[in-house]
């Protein structure tokens, strides 16, 4: 089947789709975009985590027919320009990054959190992050990156 | 694999009736992890995504001079929270432990229902309250099933090969109802077990509703009568005096009798029978303190 979606902006006819494939193996391994990264393929770890008309989903729990006509945004399209998205920024300084495996979807969440709520208290932060491992920095870095990011935002 | 993907409810039964073999699919959060595992290999996807009457919920009037939310199949649990924790609290606080933020936008009560699998947060509310499920057919029009009547066993539920679940009906909250789910985080947890009750001081009635203990979700209708029938005895529904620890717990006792859970990778058969009755006897006191308060705000 067909599948016409927006991706970051720009639109893309891929063909050949075989319908039970996720929006995550479209996204990767059809439109060459790999920095949504694929983990568990069940929901669990957030590591595909993509806006999907505004709304952060598990890209590997929609089937790709589901994207028609609709909105993604990935890790890739969150910065504008040639430089990093400021929450991206504030993932490298705080040390938020370590093998990179979860960051993307960890970086999609975040920037969801501070979309809705510019200055979220820890119990904010934790519950948006809840849908997202990371098995190598313990979270205490990502917790401060978003906080840093948080506070950036405020001052802009 | 063949990709059907109605615009309308008229259209979305009659490609249910034409094609039995396929899977209906809303937010994908339970089947697309089948068929990413290749566990499933339907003939067909039949996505309800694009049908927007699932995805509405309005209030009517409901039996016995209430008001009925009409829960659209395809409401997804992140708009139950949103938009309907002051109508239906019980269904909202279990909407709130669904998976994570990035389930709970996709995932729909619809897709609970059509998993019907024992560990599905939305069941226990459903049946606490005595919601009424609303399937229908291209050929034989709609039919109400009551929650208690839907889950038929593991998996299984009354619904027919060429039916759809369109909505759930749901009386609006005429009192406190709380939510309970035991798991290993806060997140991303499939219940161990869990359990939902209802004042309802309108009918001086108790609802419950047991989850991940049974092989359906299902009602404790003993411990149900026992204690409305002992506040009743006691003149508690008119005075709101205290609720006695002692009834709680023999409350709590009750609903775990009422469960046949197994032991399995969550968590053993007498655990999810103790927590049972611990999750039984403090929902209901902290609804009964609810109802309690409710008296103060009212006064």
């Amino acid at each position: 089947m067909r599948i016409t979606t927006t991706v970051n902006g720009t639109r893309h006819d891929v063909d050949d789709v075989w319908p039970g494939e996720s929006l995550l193996y479209v996204l990767r391994e059809r439109m060459g975009l790999p920095g949504s990264k694929n983990a568990c393929e069940q929901g669990e770890c957030g590591s595909c985590t993509v806006y999907l008309d505004g709304e952060p989903v598990c890209a590997c729990l929609v089937a790709a027919g589901q994207a028609i006509d609709r909105e993604i945004t990935t890790v890739e399209g969150l910065a504008t320009g040639e430089g990093l998205h400021p929450v991206q920024e504030a993932f490298v300084e705080a040390g938020a990054v370590q093998c990179g495996f979860c960051t993307p979807g960890l970086l999609v969440a975040a920037h969801d959190l501070l979309e809705r709520v510019p200055d979220p208290s820890d119990l904010e932060i934790r519950e948006a992050l809840a849908g997202n491992l990371c098995r190598c920095t313990g979270y205490e870095k990502i917790l401060d990156a978003v906080r840093l990011a948080a506070s950036r935002q405020a001052r802009a | 694999m063949d990709f059907l993907q109605p615009r309308s409810w008229a259209d979305a039964l009659a490609a249910r009736a034409e094609r039995p073999d396929a899977v209906p699919i809303a937010g994908g959060t339970d089947l697309m992890v089948d068929l990413n595992f290749d566990r499933r290999r339907p003939g067909a996807l039949l996505d309800l995504g694009r049908v927007a009457e699932l995805r509405e919920w309005s209030v009517g009037d409901g039996a016995g001079g209430g008001r009925t939310v009409r829960l659209g199949a395809g409401v997804p649990y992140a708009r139950i929270v949103d938009e309907l924790g002051d109508r239906l609290p019980g269904l909202a606080m279990a909407a709130r432990t669904v998976g994570s933020p990035q389930i709970r936008v996709r995932g729909t009560v619809g897709g609970n229902l059509g998993s019907a699998s024992p560990a599905g947060d939305a069941h226990p509310p459903l049946l606490a309250v005595g919601a009424v499920i609303e399937v229908e057919s291209a050929a034989r029009g709609a039919r109400r099933i009551p929650a208690a009547d839907f889950y038929t066993g593991v998996k299984r539920s009354a619904l027919a090969e060429d039916e759809l679940i369109a909505a759930v009906l749901l009386p609006e909250a005429a009192g406190p109802q709380q939510f309970c789910k035991v798991g290993t985080r806060n997140a991303m947890v499939i219940a161990v077990s869990a359990f939902a009750c209802a004042l309802h001081p309108d009918r001086k009635a108790v609802g419950t509703g047991i989850g991940s203990a049974a092989p359906t979700p299902r009602r404790a209708p003993e411990a149900e009568e026992f204690l409305a029938g002992e506040l009743d005895s006691a003149g508690l529904w008119d005075s709101r005096g205290e609720l006695p620890e002692t009834l709680a717990r023999a409350f709590g006792e009750r609903v775990a009798a009422a469960a046949s859970p197994i032991d399995d990778v969550r968590g053993s058969a007498a655990y999810r029978r103790h927590s049972l009755s611990v999750m039984a006897r403090r929902s209901v006191l902290w609804a009964w303190t609810q109802y309690q308060h409710d008296l103060r705000k009212a006064a």
